[in-house]
């Protein structure tokens, strides 16, 4: 049993690939180099989330970061599209046009090919739907902060009067005139 | 609390909360005026607060739809959201960095400094400098604003340290922490600033000024000031004679409420306070309230601004620390040799990763984007802050059709940049990239204006009548009962971050309106 995920692992590290289970309906299980994960979707077909998901990878690519934090997005505009036929409508239309642009299925295309397809198609409303779906979903994930470095909610932590809002020790240290020292001393309480 | 009863027309009604409200309605308060303060958005607080950017924005911004025209680039980026105003208890300030500056002599002779510019309104403020020392003073001591009244300036974070580096390096002179309205050590039983980076999301520490927990509970303590939170007002009416008589307000049910007044105090922001005062039109004022000079709405001033963002080969984490901890005022002076007229200030700023994808280059896609974003931790920012333009056809104007939840007609926000105005950003651009060059950067962005965070202008102060809506002390030049206590009062914009002038404006104004109803005079 190991053996066989190791196998199916080093396969996947291989080619690249995620590998797309349709699983129970309304999920969809993905496995990937690193670990496997589900998607829940409500009203989106599979290649439909398939396709998008690619997309907001092409749009926005952190090669660091796995497919399981764009898959945020896409769950986003699926419980839109739930919610709202239009949206839907939107939706699948666009997927449609994004895979019809080169006859070749978007998810297919090399990243070149997608950005090429993805440029073509800046001025549409459903480019436009997603780009913005993106932006504010992906970005605003606290595990895709980890990434870029940024720690989030500092209240909590008493903010970083105590934890290196100062630490940038490759620069000059400004004089005291422009910089006081904190006025307050370590156990002063908030 | 005090209440007071819908039809006792003996209050001052002061609507809107804010800078110039919330102060306003202690101010009055304090001299055993009673006042009716009433503000549309719901009461949020220290505790309820979040450190998180979406969802405080979700919390306390201004989010009733606006439309937006003109050539500036908000209109494009942000076509429903050309301000960042905040609709809560204590207004913008739950929002704002703190920044407090005093307008400089010169520009409050605006027209006579910079002379005739075409296609600029300019105007002298009818108040001098000398006129506003005072109420300067006692609003930096309101707001304990460092470097003033003893208190120590705020330590500068890595942001700060940055621009320091540059600035000095490149000559500079005048870089520090800034003057700021949060607290370096404890003060008036508020905390210290514990950076925590949150500044635009509400303070936790409460150590930033507000008036949410600084103003509006300090009238309430008086027994003379009743707060009605969810209060939208919908439109203020007047007699026979001219006089204002009360507001109609929406309450949290959506009921239509009159409460009468003995005054009336429109303290709203630029956007809302034109608004209202259009909407209130009558057949006896066909073109809205207080408009006879036909400039309400209009010489809308937003500052030149736009930010530059650098990367560098080290770690930076702007975010943690004081947002706006940091300045550099060697650009601020009039030095028309530099190709245009007025001065800019350039302040540290530092936003979050979701507000930096929506705002470094909105619209943006592609591996050129991600790769500035994947440098977000060795990045450190500052914004630019600069006199704009007042012009005629810059305007707040109620749409032809679209309507808000109370079937009132929407505002919409026209804006074009003055060659000014660009000429100063270009300027700017270019000393902030030099800031950033002298301390090492590897890689420079010019990012576009954010929606308009200084809103101003738009019932502009005059000498005269027929040049703007108020006089020096916010009092209409048609309506006597009927003042305007924000921001919309500017007569031009000055290169200094707005509010401790809205809040010494709200304090004179304060000692106007008790002299005035003293004498029977209203
Ligand atoms: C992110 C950010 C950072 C900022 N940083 C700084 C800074 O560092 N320094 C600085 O000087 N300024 C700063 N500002 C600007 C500052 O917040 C504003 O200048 C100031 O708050 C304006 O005061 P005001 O009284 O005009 O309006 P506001 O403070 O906006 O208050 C207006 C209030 O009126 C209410 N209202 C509007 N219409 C109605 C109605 N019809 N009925 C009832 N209530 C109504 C609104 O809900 C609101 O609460 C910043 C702003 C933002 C958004
Ligand atoms: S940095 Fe200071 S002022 Fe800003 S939110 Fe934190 S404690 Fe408040």
């Amino acid at each position: 049993m190991t053996k066989m995920i190791l196998d199916r692992r080093r396969f996947l590290a291989r080619t690249g690939q995620a590998m797309l289970v349709f699983g129970a309906s309304g999920t969809v299980m993905f496995t990937d180099a690193e670990r496997s994960w589900a998607m829940a979707l409500d009203r989106l077909d599979a290649p439909t989330a398939e396709t998008l998901l690619r997309m907001c990878r092409a749009l926005y690519p952190h090669d660091a970061l796995g497919d399981m934090y764009y898959a945020v997005v896409v769950e986003a505009l699926d419980s839109e599209a739930a919610g709202d036929p239009a949206t839907a409508t939107l939706i699948s239309e666009g997927v449609g046009r994004l895979d019809a642009a080169l006859g070749v299925p978007f998810a297919a295309l090399s990243p070149g090919s997608q950005t090429e397809v993805l440029t073509l198609m800046q001025a549409d409303p459903f480019f436009q739907k997603v780009r913005g779906a993106v932006v504010f979903h992906f970005y605003n994930n606290p595990l895709v902060w980890r990434h870029f470095g940024y720690e989030g909610a500092s209240f909590e932590q008493g903010g970083y009067v105590w934890r290196g809002f100062q630490d940038a020790g490759w620069l000059i240290e400004p004089d005291a005139e422009a910089s006081p020292p904190v006025a307050y001393g370590e156990g002063a309480q908030p | 609390m005090t209440t007071y009863d819908l039809s006792d027309d003996s209050v001052v009604v002061v609507i809107g909360s804010g800078a110039g409200g919330g102060t306003l309605a202690n101010e009055l308060a304090q001299k055993g005026i009673d006042v009716v303060l009433l503000e549309a958005g719901k009461e949020q607080s220290i505790e309820s607060f979040v450190n998180d950017e979406w969802a405080s924005f979700a919390q306390l911004a201004w989010l009733d739809p606006r439309t937006t025209s003109g050539t500036w680039r908000v209109a494009r980026d942000f076509a429903g959201l050309p301000t960042w105003i905040c609709k809560t208890v204590g207004g913008t300030t739950t929002h704002w960095a703190g920044a407090s500056l005093r307008i400089r002599e010169h520009e409050f002779k605006a027209r006579t400094t910079y002379g005739e510019i075409a296609g600029a309104t300019l105007l002298d403020w009818p108040l001098s400098l000398a006129d506003l020392e005072p109420y300067y003073d006692k609003a930096e001591d309101k707001m304990g604003v460092t470097r003033t009244h003893g208190i120590p300036g705020l330590p500068g974070n890595n942001n700060f340290k940055v621009m320091w580096n540059g600035a000095t390096r490149l000559g500079y002179q005048k870089v520090h922490t800034g003057r700021m309205a949060i607290n370096s050590e404890p003060r008036h039983d508020r905390n210290a600033c514990h950076q925590l980076g949150f500044c635009f999301q509400g303070c936790k520490m409460g150590a930033k000024w507000s008036t949410l927990y600084t103003e509006i509970p300090a009238a309430i303590d008086t027994g003379h000031c009743e707060l009605r939170s969810q209060a939208f007002v919908l439109q203020i009416e007047h007699d026979a004679s001219g006089k204002v008589t009360g507001v109609i307000y929406a309450d949290a049910d959506g009921n239509q409420q009159r409460q009468a007044a003995r005054a009336v105090c429109v303290a709203g922001n630029s956007i809302e306070s034109p608004r209202l005062l259009l909407n209130s039109a009558s057949s006896m004022f066909p073109d809205g309230l207080a408009n006879s000079s036909g400039e309400v709405g209009r010489n809308y001033m937003r500052h030149t601004t736009g930010s530059v963002y650098a990367a560098f080969g080290q770690p930076v984490h702007m975010y943690r620390g004081t947002i706006m901890a940091g300045i550099i005022q060697d650009e601020a002076e009039n030095r028309p040799e530099r190709g245009f007229a007025g001065g800019y200030e350039l302040e540290t700023l530092s936003l979050g990763v979701p507000f930096m994808a929506a705002f470094l280059d909105p619209g943006a896609w592609g591996a050129s984007f991600t790769r500035k974003m994947d440098q977000y931790a060795n990045m450190a920012g500052l914004w630019i802050v600069g006199e704009d333009m007042p012009q005629s056809s810059n305007a707040v104007t109620l749409h032809a059709t679209m309507k808000d939840q109370h079937g009132l007609p929407v505002p919409n926000v026209h804006f074009d940049d003055h060659v000014n105005d660009i000429a100063m950003r270009e300027h700017a651009f270019r000393q902030g990239r030099a800031v950033y060059e002298a301390a090492g950067a590897t890689d420079i962005y010019e990012v576009p204006p954010y929606p308009s965070t200084h809103n101003l202008g738009t019932n502009r102060m005059s000498e005269k009548p027929a040049d703007g809506v108020v006089n020096a002390f916010g009092q209409s030049h048609d309506i006597d009962n009927l003042f305007v206590s924000d921001g919309s009062v500017f007569t031009t914009g000055a290169a200094e971050n707005p509010t401790l002038t809205i809040v010494a404006l709200a304090i004179r104004q304060a000692d106007y309106i008790a002299e005035q109803m003293g004498q029977g005079a209203i």
